[in-house]
């Protein structure tokens, strides 16, 4: 790789760790306020910005940055060749950088007090809306220059599979295209009018609709590197092959299907939608369960591939013969399991009848800080960990600290979430920021609300380590770092319908399942002449 | 492996899969048909601008009042930062129907220990029906975010017996807060 594009990507990576370990902090702050102990500054103003900027530094700056970071690599390193334009991948980054700092100020000052979902209509100034639109369209100047990328080296490569890893991030960039159009719909239209005083009224029906939109598919659109690296990566960092490559690029097919026509079960609790609508979304909601069930199927063969490869034998021997040491191979484990038992909740959630015991409460923040903040984030640190020998051509003497990060991670993200599950089952609501545990009836969550607060210190400790294996770990050596590969399957494709190799059929399908899915609970606010709530600031 | 047999096992685990997520939509579609379970969906428009002087959330008609067919309507207004009422007393094991609406911004509240749950969002009236079999407080967060005040945003549920439920002679009855 040229220098050129690795100061590009690494550009890219800074910034979303950097805005990583700043929100991890204020994670960990949050955790110790909710407590029976007091947080320094200890007041709703401080928690609640805290909460703006850790949603907004997490949900939009750090998966935003890092996909748009290793999308880069995967298309300079799986196609070979220079990014189609530099220039344009610059304007994006800066777009994107000055969006992020944009946002950030305006909550830190205290002047967007509204959470990363917003809440019209509560509005905070509009600088904190055109940041988060920046960074959008940064992305979005990615999202062009991966489609270009793609389809010229199609062009120079007629009849040839994309490989899998580009394949895969292409469906990512098309995903996100889809993501976004609710939310800026959301912004442009309602939100930044209402908030420079153009417009005194909000529909917040219709505003909530088009963030449901949008508030499904941005969490695969988080997931998905992680999903890439289990396919391209972790087969043989393992020591094997990828028992399928076709049931990859399905996988990613039905992720780009299914993450869409579902965002309407956040909305099951809400008075303007009627539950037909609700019930067909929960449908639709089962459907996203199959890529991720298909992607257990696949990389557990690919593992038992590698366990065998190694010596071992019998139905669960070759577990334990798996090189468990490297770090990517230890992350995608950890992550497993945390993606289990956010499963698991998850399936509760969706559960349209079960979704009234936990909507709300702190059980839906352990779903979600077990998937995104444990099995996508942990596979970050693995995917970082992987190419930063190929961005920078230094390497580890020791995989140790990389271990004991990935490890101290885990041990945090379970402490944190266990007890959440308890307590949301208990009623415990999300987004407060103290409780009166002198309160009989809830004195006893004081005890497990410490808990969760020992787990937030060892994730900010491990962000930490994290960030500080980067900076000082990686050693130039003499030995040259070799390039990069990703894992080859058992039967390397050779040629491949046009369905499996691009996405046209798979956007009119995405375009007819969101007709269906969304048409009628958006016209229908058209249709009933909808009421108007007044614009209030934050 | 050939990639038939590749294949083979691929189906095998499809059809696994299949009725993993068939298990799945069976319970929940005979816990929703058959046990009426559904999320509160009457999209029941009201306007927010209006709604503390006119029709039935004026200030007068909030609380408990119990119906001529002996069930009861509990009526609430969501606001920055508080429920009105804060306290609302109701008898066991009647039907209670709970009517809230906001005059501002979003809200939303679950009654702890129950399967009450849902979003205020204004515009609309947000409808629930329950039971209560046992007496005792039940506390009433307010759980999205709906300003600065949002933490301190608490009601109470009191469920009384049948012989402690005494209303007046417009079948009203009242409590107090007790924080």
């Amino acid at each position: 790789m040229n220098s050129r594009t690795s100061e590009l990507i690494r550009a890219h990576l800074w910034v979303s760790f950097f805005a990583f370990v700043i929100a991890a902090l204020m994670g960990a702050a949050q955790m110790l306020a909710r407590s029976e102990l007091t947080a320094p500054a200890e007041r709703p103003e401080t928690y609640f910005i805290s909460v703006t900027a850790h949603g907004t530094l997490m949900a939009y700056v750090l998966p935003t940055l890092f996909f748009m970071g290793f999308g880069y690599f995967i298309a300079v390193t799986a196609l070979g060749r220079d990014l189609p334009s530099m220039k344009a991948a610059w304007t994006g980054f800066w777009l994107a950088l000055v969006g992020s700092l944009m946002a950030a100020i305006t909550v830190f000052l205290g002047k967007a007090t509204v959470l990363y979902t917003f809440y019209p209509p509560l509005t905070g100034s509009a600088f904190y809306y055109l940041g988060l639109v920046l960074v959008v369209a940064g992305s979005l100047i990615w999202v062009g220059i991966m489609f270009v990328a793609m389809r010229s080296w199609k062009r120079d490569n007629p009849g040839k599979p994309v490989p899998l890893a580009m394949f895969a991030t292409v469906a990512s960039a098309v995903l996100w295209l889809w993501t976004t159009a609710g939310v800026a719909a959301e912004l442009l239209f309602q939100v930044i009018p209402a908030a420079f005083g153009w417009k005194q009224t909000i529909d917040v029906g219709l505003s909530r609709t088009l963030f449901s939109w949008t508030l499904h598919a941005i969490v695969y659109f988080w997931l998905l590197p992680a999903y890439i690296a289990f396919y391209t990566l972790l087969p043989q960092a393992a020591g094997g092959r990828l028992y399928s490559d076709t049931m990859g690029r399905l996988a990613f097919i039905l992720f780009l299907l299914y993450s869409l026509p579902v965002g309407m079960h956040h909305l099951f609790m809400d008075p303007e939608h009627a539950s037909g609508f609700k019930f067909l979304q929960m449908m639709l909601t089962t459907l996203v369960t199959v890529p991720t069930l298909l992607t257990i199927f696949t990389i557990s063969a690919s593992l038992e591939i590698a366990g065998r490869l190694r010596g071992g034998t019998g139905l669960f021997g070759w577990i334990a013969r798996l090189p468990w040491d490297r770090p990517m191979v230890l992350a995608s484990g950890l992550a497993f399991v945390m993606l289990a038992f956010g499963g698991f909740s998850g399936i509760i959630n969706m559960s349209y009848g079960m979704n009234a015991m936990v909507h709300n409460t702190s059980w839906v923040t352990a779903h979600f800080h077990l998937i995104f903040g444990g099995s996508v984030v942990i596979m970050y640190f693995a995917i970082a960990y992987e190419i930063w020998p190929k961005l920078t051509g230094r390497t580890v003497a020791s995989e140790m600290p990389l271990r004991l990060q990935l490890w101290l991670w885990f041990i945090g993200v379970m402490t944190m979430t266990l007890p959440w599950h308890v307590l949301g089952l208990a009623g415990q609501p999300r987004r407060v920021g103290t409780f009166d545990y002198s309160v009989p009836e809830i004195a006893w969550w004081g005890p497990w609300t410490l808990v969760s607060t020992v787990g937030g210190a060892l994730m900010f400790a491990s962000a930490v380590i994290f960030i500080w294996i980067l900076l000082t770990r990686y050693r130039t050596t003499t030995q040259p770092v070799a390039p990069m590969t990703y894992a080859l399957a058992v039967h390397p494709p050779r040629r491949l319908p046009s369905a499996l190799n691009g996405f046209a059929l798979w956007n009119w399908l995405v375009a007819f399942l969101m007709a269906i899915a969304y048409a009628y609970p958006i016209a229908q606010f058209f249709i009933i002449d909808a009421p108007q709530a007044l614009v209030h600031g934050a | 492996m050939n990639e038939q047999e590749i294949l083979k096992t691929e189906l095998r685990w499809s059809a696994i899969v299949a009725g993993a997520i068939g298990v799945i939509v069976v319970v929940i579609v005979i816990s929703s048909a058959a046990m009426v379970l559904h999320p509160p969906s009457n999209i029941e428009p009201i306007d927010p601008t209006s709604l503390h002087r006119e029709g039935e959330f004026v200030e007068a008609n909030l609380g408990s009042i119990e119906n001529p067919d002996g069930s009861i309507t509990v009526r609430i207004v969501a606001t920055q930062f508080a429920f009105l009422p804060r306290c609302v007393p109701v008898p066991v094991n009647r039907r209670v129907v709970f009517r809230f609406a906001t005059p501002d911004v979003i809200h939303g509240l679950l009654i702890s220990g129950t399967n009450v749950n849902t979003m205020v969002v204004p515009g609309y009236v947000s409808q629930v029906n329950t039971v209560f079999p046992e007496p005792g407080d039940r506390f009433v967060p307010c759980h999205e975010y709906c300003g600065i005040g949002h933490g301190g945003m608490w009601s109470i549920v009191r469920v009384v017996s049948e012989e402690e439920w005494q209303p007046d002679s417009n079948g009203r009855m009242t409590c107090e807060f007790p924080h």
